[in-house]
């Protein structure tokens, strides 16, 4: 059987109508992750390096970082752009190593799920964070409930 | 790509342009991502990705406790402290940086010409700052895990 293919000089570009998803998928993997650069080893710092690192990190600690919008906005774009960047680089694998078609389907299915999930999950949390829950012994809570 | 990268052409039919210099690559290793330690870059590059895309999962899952109870997150988190996770908090760290530096050495050689010239001395800076980032984080994470 002959294939025939066209010449790879051709001096004519064919052009794709609508927006070339694949193209902003990779500018997003390279924007989104100089961002992240950012964003992580910012996080990492103040979690695991500052004081007595993870030895410190506990439910007082988090409420007084969400006592401050600088560190709400901040793990809010932790939490999308992590998790969209990493779903997104999870979908290339699949589609490299799924050869077969359903398999892939089905595997790329649940990491949209999970991907929906957690971004619902996850920023209900930082909205809803209530530093201070009624009925919680104070030595767990962050010391500014003390005077509220 | 330029054209000395391709292996063979076909004799063009317009006599009056002159053939493009076709050079035969020496070895299939020494493209940019094929055989030398740029393969080996995207190797780490996928594991400690697919490796940092569970952890998130899981990561973002134990932070949904701060909704639950102070207790409930304190306990979950309390284990991120035990001497076995901390070993665990320097593979991921390490795996961090092996993704970010290697994702920024992919960025500057994607869209800088000098970055594709220079990208076997990128892969060396990236080397010495990753040496760099764990001579800075493990010997003080580890103290703060081992400690008291």
């Amino acid at each position: 059987m002959t294939v025939t293919i066209d010449s790879p000089r051709a001096s004519t570009t064919k052009h794709h109508k609508g927006i070339n998803l694949e193209k902003w998928g990779w500018v997003f993997m390279r924007a989104s992750g100089v961002l992240l650069v950012v964003l992580i080893f910012g996080h990492l710092f103040v979690n695991l390096m500052i004081g007595h690192g993870v030895k410190a990190l506990d439910f007082a600690f988090v409420g007084g970082k969400f006592s401050d919008p600088f560190w709400q906005v901040w793990d809010m774009l932790l939490l999308w752009f992590a998790l969209i960047h990493g779903a997104n680089g999870m979908r290339t694998v699949i589609n490299d190593y799924a050869h077969n078609r359903l398999v892939g389907v089905v595997l790329k299915s649940f990491i949209l799920l999970a991907t929906i999930v957690l971004l619902t999950l996850g920023t209900l949390v930082i909205y809803t964070f209530d530093p201070c829950p009624a009925g919680s012994p104070a030595d767990l809570l962050p010391s500014f409930c003390a005077g509220v | 790509m330029p054209d000395k990268s391709t292996g063979s052409t076909v004799a063009s039919p317009q006599k009056k342009y002159p053939l493009p210099k076709i050079v035969k690559p020496k070895a299939l290793a020494g493209t940019v991502y094929r055989g030398n330690v740029g393969m080996w870059s995207w190797v780490l590059h996928r594991i400690t990705g697919v490796a940092i895309f569970f952890f998130l999962l899981v990561h973002i899952l134990d932070s949904t406790l701060l909704r639950v109870s102070p207790e409930a997150y304190n306990a979950v988190i309390g284990t991120y402290k035990n001497p076995i996770m901390g070993l665990g908090e320097v593979v991921l760290v390490a795996a961090i940086g092996i993704h970010a530096l290697n994702g920024l050495r992919v960025i500057l050689v994607d869209f800088w010409a000098w970055g594709m010239k220079h990208q076997k001395l990128l892969q060396w800076i990236g080397l010495a700052l990753w040496i760099i980032l764990l001579i800075g984080f493990v010997p003080r994470h580890l103290i703060n895990v081992f400690s008291e």
